[in-house]
């Protein structure tokens, strides 16, 4: 059927900024992302100087406060040495947002550049990177994390690393779609015949046509980065005591379920908020860009 | 004319959308008599696709609205009918043939299964009942009149197993299913290479003349209006501006949009049919 | 005929790709780390236990032929021996695979039975209630972190509302043991037993549940934008134009094209189910790889590890593979064009 009757949107691109913001705006679960995102930055960089009590995340007992519920005192309640949960929960932001900033500093490079090759130079460099792509895909990020940890020691930056050995995957899998399907493109050819560099094709002419699509999955796996890192040091894995960590307080706030339930299940549901915030953000993001999910 | 089998009248559209109405149809008129062959020729945006789906009761009422006019089938008018009654006429009494065999054929089904529900429904809704076995010996009956060679095949077949060709003849079997009095052809071929456009409208015609139906067929391109149809109603914006036979329009176009679209057709000889080479 | 082809090249992928998984492991066990005879035996252990170990375990051959024999063994079902106990870690891990493998089943029906329906009901009724409802709850489940699920589940449904049980795969009192699929369920109800099977399925609920919730709001979302698609289509709004009635048109011409997405969903995110699966059944106290998996994990024991990373592996690769299989099934496309 002929759709002359509906009038065509106009195509958005990241140039249009004005009237991207205005249609971001306009959308609310993606403003409440924006939100949340925007204020668990904050509240982990100011973690310091916004926390009532910034020294409980050193080894400091108060046993006379322990498991406390949530007062106008201690606005998340006490743990079981008699620590600010709330103060703790900020601080551990920080690691889960660290994790995130860290693992996504490696994953998104080097998947990018990956997908790139891939998808423009074909031949065997294109079968080489996809089936690497296609085994790393086939292990379970915990279980890799979980086996790195057997194998070296389990703790923060190992169990960062691990991840991030892995996280490339999906972004590789993207841009090799995207890739592929520009490689045809009259502008790329445009830009071949008039002898420009590999280089400048793939950097100045097809990358910039990915970042739609890349700013929309690195939002969204922020959240998921957040949830696997938390995962991790629910088991143990993650950052050692008595730094905080949002995983490892839900863990060691379990043993007290359900009688002092806030010292579980409130940093887990600070870990949901922030992973939420992503999540909604990256959606927001993909209505905005109209992208469409490439696997 | 009174005994005309599909009469539209005075058909007004709006359509709402992004909180601006607009009027896209002002007033069309346009007959078909019974085993007659018109053409409805426009641009895109002049309407005739708004009006096709008016006729087949096709247009989303939420965006569209339709403001005014009648469109009489067999003397009774389709837009006071009640609902039940226009569903009765779908695919028995007027049927269409989709623009793009690609998709307008679901992927994932046969084209034995596609057809064989279509033809159960119909059945249905006229009350008749065929069973199993009697309606796919009715489905290889219309995919051999549509001149398939080996009509079983093609009914076990998904629809990427088929080629351009054979997709638009299994559009047109499926219309022809339940033996309508009118065929709708959107664009019929348009999405085909120029030969097996050709070979399409060709069997349309045969079919229509052998079965003694009306045809209405809307498109853009004058070159097939004059093979195929033996009166033009010509669209532009939302009305007819002209409405003659045929050959007469080509011969002597009265409208000034008319003479414009017919002089747009460029010519092997190069230069246009009014003129010299620009 | 071309479903066959189909099916062969996407059963050599596979093989490929686990033929890189077992290098992969391998390297990781024994290129990267030291010595994994002194890892598993610990600090204490005198310079001859070490040999000793050593020499038992193969570990002073050239990598190549390690790497060989691991290969031979893999073939023939043999994971090696753990580090520690000396046993076939294959024994080990079998007793707990079905345990994990029961859970997992019980999650993808869950996922699936629930998600698609809500992704249906979303698409039908879409921005009005029903729409926002199943939307907001997808995405909830998708961003809650699969432990914490398990424990408010373990709170509301064990401790407040005492209707199902938290730990453990049957009652202590009740004495059954796996013998044929190792799945209680289905050898329950082989024996007859009625009453073990309502135990077991009692106490798969709530652990499959917090498993399933985050692949079942993925689920339910691309169902929704899947049916939303399929739509808008042409060939059904030519199916609208021939007259079949709306409920045939939705469930049976709208589905099944709709379905090929949420499958390949549910491949892609099996990796995370895997993974979450460990963290569930350290919660819900449930008899799987992932007790057996940290246990190894923490005391070193290599051999264990990998073979647990490698059996999660396989998993993976041959769920995928279901997959695949499921998708050509459905939609002709694949398997015409995947056969050629």
């Amino acid at each position: 059927m002929s759709t002359e009757t509906v009038p065509a949107a106009p195509p958005r691109r990241l140039s249009n900024a004005y009237q991207n913001w205005y249609r971001f705006s306009r959308n609310p679960t993606a403003v409440i992302g924006a939100t949340i995102v925007i204020l668990a930055i904050l509240a982990a960089v100011l973690a310091p100087w916004i926390t009532p009590y910034p020294e409980h995340v050193g080894a400091v007992v108060n046993f006379r406060a322990r498991h406390l519920p949530p007062s106008a005192e201690y606005w998340f309640g006490t743990d079981n040495v008699g620590r600010d949960i709330f103060s703790r929960v900020i601080f551990g932001l920080r690691i889960s947002l660290l994790l995130a900033l860290v693992v996504l500093g490696i994953a998104v490079p080097v998947g990018t550049t990956l997908g790139l090759l891939a998808g423009y130079f074909g031949g065997w460099v294109e079968i080489v990177i996809m089936r690497l792509t296609d085994i790393a895909l086939a292990i379970p990020p915990l279980v890799m994390a979980l086996a790195v940890a057997a194998v070296l020691t389990p703790d923060l930056i190992n169990s960062m690393l691990a991840i991030a050995a892995l996280w490339w995957t999906w972004h590789t899998r993207l841009i090799y779609s995207i890739t592929r399907q520009l490689r045809t493109q009259e502008f790329v050819e445009a830009a071949e015949t008039l002898g420009a560099s590999k280089l400048h094709i793939l950097f100045r002419e097809i990358l910039p046509n990915c970042v739609s699509a890349l700013a929309v999955k690195t939002s969204l796996d922020a959240g998921f980065v957040i949830l696997v890192g938390a995962s991790l040091s629910f088991l143990g894995l993650g950052i050692q005591p008595p730094t905080p960590d949002l995983g490892t307080m839900v863990a060691s706030g379990s043993a007290f379920l359900p009688d002092y339930w806030w010292e579980s299940v409130l940093p887990g549901a600070a870990i949901l908020v922030v992973a939420l915030g992503f999540n909604l953000l990256g959606d927001g993001l993909r209505d905005l860009f109209d992208v469409q999910e490439v696997r | 004319m009174a005994d005309a089998l599909l009469s539209v009248r005075n058909l007004s559209v709006q359509f709402t959308t992004y909180g601006q109405t607009n009027q896209v149809l002002h007033g069309v008129s346009l007959d078909v008599p019974a085993r007659s062959q018109i053409a409805l020729v426009g641009e895109s945006g002049s309407g005739k696709t708004v009006t096709m789906r008016a006729i087949m009761g096709l247009l989303r009422t939420p965006p569209a609205k339709i403001t005014g006019g009648e469109i009489l089938y067999d003397g009774r008018d389709l837009l006071t009918m009640p609902d039940r009654e226009r569903l009765k006429l779908r695919g028995t009494a007027m049927s269409m043939v989709f623009q793009d065999p690609m998709s307008s054929l679901n992927p994932v089904f046969t084209i034995a299964d596609q057809m064989g529900t279509i033809l159960k429904y119909a059945d249905r809704r006229l009350g008749r009942s065929r069973y199993g076995k009697e309606r796919m010996a009715r489905v290889y009956e219309v995919l051999g009149q549509v001149r398939m060679r080996d009509p079983e095949r093609v009914a076990r077949s998904y629809p990427i197993m088929l080629s351009g060709g054979m997709r638009q003849r299994v559009l047109i079997a499926m219309a022809l299913l339940s033996e309508p009095k009118l065929l709708i052809a959107d664009e019929p071929g348009t999405a085909l290479d120029v030969t097996t456009q050709a070979q399409i409208l060709k069997l349309l015609k045969d079919l229509v003349e052998e079965r003694g139906l009306a045809l209405l067929m809307i498109t853009h391109n004058l070159g097939v209006v004059r093979e195929t149809s033996n009166y033009v109603y010509v669209m532009n914006k939302g009305v007819v501006v002209e409405h003659r036979p045929t050959a007469e329009l080509f011969e002597a176009p009265r409208d000034d949009y008319t003479k414009a679209l017919i002089a747009a057709v460029p010519r092997l000889t190069g230069g246009t049919r009014f003129g010299a080479a620009a | 005929m071309e479903f066959l082809l189909f099916l062969l090249r996407r059963i050599l992928w596979s093989i490929l790709v686990l033929v890189g998984l077992s290098i992969v492991i391998f390297a990781i066990a024994r290129v990267v780390p030291g010595d994994p005879a002194r890892m598993a035996l610990g600090p204490t252990a005198t310079a001859e236990q070490v040999a000793d170990l050593q020499e038992k375990l193969g570990l002073n051959k050239p990598i190549v032929e390690q790497y060989g024999l691991f290969i031979v063994g893999l073939s023939r079902g043999d994971l090696g021996r753990s580090l520690l106990t000396e046993r076939p870690v294959n024994d080990d891990i079998r007793e707990t695979f079905a345990a994990t493998f029961e859970l997992v089943l019980m999650t993808i029906t869950i996922a699936f039975v629930l998600g698609v329906p809500l992704g249906v009901a979303a698409a039908r009724w879409k921005d009005r209630w029903p729409d926002t409802l199943v939307r907001i709850l997808a995405i909830f489940a998708a961003v809650t972190p699969s432990f914490f699920a398990a424990l408010l589940l373990q709170i509301l449904a064990g401790y407040v509302l005492h209707i199902l049980p938290t730990t453990g795969r049957l009652p202590h009192n009740l004495d059954f043991v796996a013998q044929v699929t190792g799945l209680l369920t289905v050898d329950s109800l082989l024996a007859g037993r009625l009453d073990v099977f309502g135990e077991a399925l009692r106490h798969l609920l709530l652990p499959a549940t917090a498993l399933a919730l985050a692949t079942m709001g993925q689920i339910a979302r691309i169902t929704r934008s899947s049916m939303i698609d399929v739509a808008s289509q042409d060939y059904i709004e030519a199916s609208r134009a021939f007259g079949v009635p709306e409920p045939i048109r939705v469930f049976k011409y709208m589905l099944r094209p709709s379905f090929v997405p949420p499958l390949t969903i549910l491949g892609l995110e099996f990796a995370s189910l895997i993974g979450n699966a460990f963290v569930v059944e350290l919660v819900f106290a449930w008899p799987g790889m992932a007790a057996y998996g940290i246990r190894t994990i923490l005391q070193k024991d290599l051999n264990a590890v990998m073979g647990v990373v490698m059996v999660s592996g396989v998993f993976f690769v041959i769920v995928n593979l279901v997959i695949d299989v499921l998708v050509g099934f459905v939609d002709p496309r694949v398997r015409i064009r995947g056969s050629r």
